[in-house]
């Protein structure tokens, strides 16, 4: 059985290429006193589903946030090291950090519909705000597909025109998806995106990763280990602000290497 | 379940996974009596013996299923991972082979009541001592279990074969009383039988020691012959 797993997962991780690499990152807040990040090295499977668990404040978020330089956003924080994307420094100097973040897209923990827009008008609002000159056809197909694609289009095709915010909080959820995909972007970062659905959304949205997955090189922070189990190829685990261990999902959930990993998830961590 | 490692932070959970525990520790207890009884009936001649050792499995039995039922409870209440999840898929198997050797203490007792009914054949030499070698196969791979010691589940795998040569060694033996008097052909195959039922409990010790291995370094040792055809 293991042999067979690591067989297999060496003969993907030969065929994929690494989508995202990240070498010795560090990360701070509040100007270097408080460090986020140590020493992370990482690498992400192109067309692969990665989950990184971790208890809190161990630096998931932290991590998932270098990774498409919405970090950098926060008063004070800074980075070390390197993140490629398809061999590319994405801190390089010559980078711009607005079209990393079109190439990679985030869904946050929280579904923050923008509040003055319709559910049309947000699935748009990326699309916009890439200067992107789209007909009216042409939006509208995306808005139907994008929509689609985060399993909502069924529920919300008859009221297109009303607020995003009049959506339940699972809806909203899935119109974020929606909105970031509606770019089309080549990685999807997606921060505990079912901490606030029900089993059944929460159960589309896994299935939703694995038909995306065909398209999308996908990363998803989450609390939920069975969720972690459930929908990703590659796990890691990360514990204060350090790469614990990274592996096979199956391999970890089965047979984890490191006691700190068999320790989280088996329910025996403080 | 490592008895070195932290306690569950859900005490629940601890105390479901510390009941399965001590439920296949007892069980393993019981079933061992119960083969040391049955070989202890064949040899004595004593039908009384036997009977008791029979009615007694229906105890067997019942543990059986009260086990199935706690591991199947952890698995939809808990969903285990990592040594907590090798552990009761460890529990699920180990008690049916618990429950076969179980079985195979009745069958042996069946034997000895269908043997005791005629004079005996002659006196048993290699079925005692094929049977004190499963039985210390059986407590072997229980201690092994119990304290998650992989060295001792691998001796206990490594004497399968043992058992192995004396069945062949008592079949050839039986194979030639009968051949002598075709009279005897009758009680030859019961005893024949029983040499089979010892063989089939070292097996059972033997899965349960392969079990051990998995559930403690999460390796899977069986059939490493179809591994190395592969």
């Amino acid at each position: 059985m293991d042999d067979e797993w690591q067989r297999a997962s060496a003969a993907l991780v030969n065929f994929m290429a690494d989508k995202l690499i990240c070498r010795h990152l560090n990360a701070y807040y509040n100007y270097g006193q408080i460090q986020g990040l140590r020493n992370v090295d990482l690498k992400v499977g192109a067309n692969l589903v990665t989950a990184i668990i971790g208890p809190s404040g161990c630096g998931k978020s932290t991590l998932v946030r270098c990774l498409n330089r919405m970090h950098e956003e926060v008063p004070g924080a800074t980075v070390e090291g390197q993140v490629l994307l398809d061999g590319e420094d994405i801190y390089a100097p010559d980078i711009d950090p607005a079209r990393i973040r079109r190439r990679i897209g985030m869904v946050f923990q929280k579904p923050a519909p923008f509040p003055t827009m319709t559910i049309a008008e947000n699935v748009a609002a990326g699309l916009r705000l890439n200067s992107a000159r789209l007909s009216r056809a042409e939006l509208d197909e995306i808005v139907e597909r994008s929509l689609s694609h985060a399993a909502l289009w069924d529920e919300v095709k008859d009221r297109l025109d009303e607020p995003g915010v009049s959506l339940s909080g699972g809806q909203q959820q899935r119109l974020c998806v929606a909105r970031a995909l509606a770019v089309e972007p080549e990685v999807l970062l997606m921060d505990e995106p079912c901490s606030a659905l029900d089993p059944i959304s929460t159960a589309r949205i896994e299935e939703l990763l694995l038909e995306l997955k065909e398209s999308y090189t996908i990363v998803i922070v989450t609390h939920n280990m069975q969720q972690a189990a459930r929908t990703s190829d590659y796990t890691a685990f990360m514990y204060n602000g350090e790469l614990v261990e990274f592996g096979d999902t199956r391999q970890i959930f089965t047979n984890p290497s490191r006691p700190e990993t068999e320790d989280y998830i088996t329910g025996r961590f403080g | 379940m490592n008895i070195t490692q932290p306690q569950h932070t859900n005490r629940q959970y601890e105390e479901d996974l510390r009941g399965l525990r001590a439920g296949l520790i007892k069980m393993g207890g019981l079933v061992e009596s119960q083969i040391a009884e049955a070989i202890e009936a064949l040899v004595q001649r004593d039908s009384a013996h036997a009977r008791a050792v029979i009615a007694r499995d229906a105890e067997v039995n019942r543990m059986d299923i009260e086990i199935d039922n706690r591991c199947i409870n952890l698995l939809a209440l808990h969903q285990p991972a990592a040594s907590d999840l090798r552990f009761i898929t460890t529990g699920l198997k180990i008690t049916t082979d618990l429950e076969r050797i179980g079985d195979n203490a009745v069958n042996i007792c069946e034997r000895a009541l269908e043997l005791n009914e005629e004079p005996q054949l002659k006196p048993y030499i290699d079925i005692p001592r094929m049977a004190s070698i499963a039985q210390s196969m059986v407590k072997d791979s229980l201690d092994a279990f119990m304290r998650n010691d992989t060295k001792l589940a691998q001796q206990v795998i490594a004497r399968d074969d043992e058992v192995d040569r004396l069945n062949y060694q008592i079949y050839r033996e039986l194979l030639s009383f009968m051949a002598e008097d075709p009279h005897k052909i009758g009680l030859a195959t019961c005893v024949l039988f029983v040499s089979k039922y010892l063989e089939r409990i070292a097996d059972h010790a033997t899965n349960i020691a392969e079990m051990v291995v998995f559930m403690v370094e999460g390796k899977n040792i069986k059939h490493m012959d179809l591994k190395h055809e592969q």
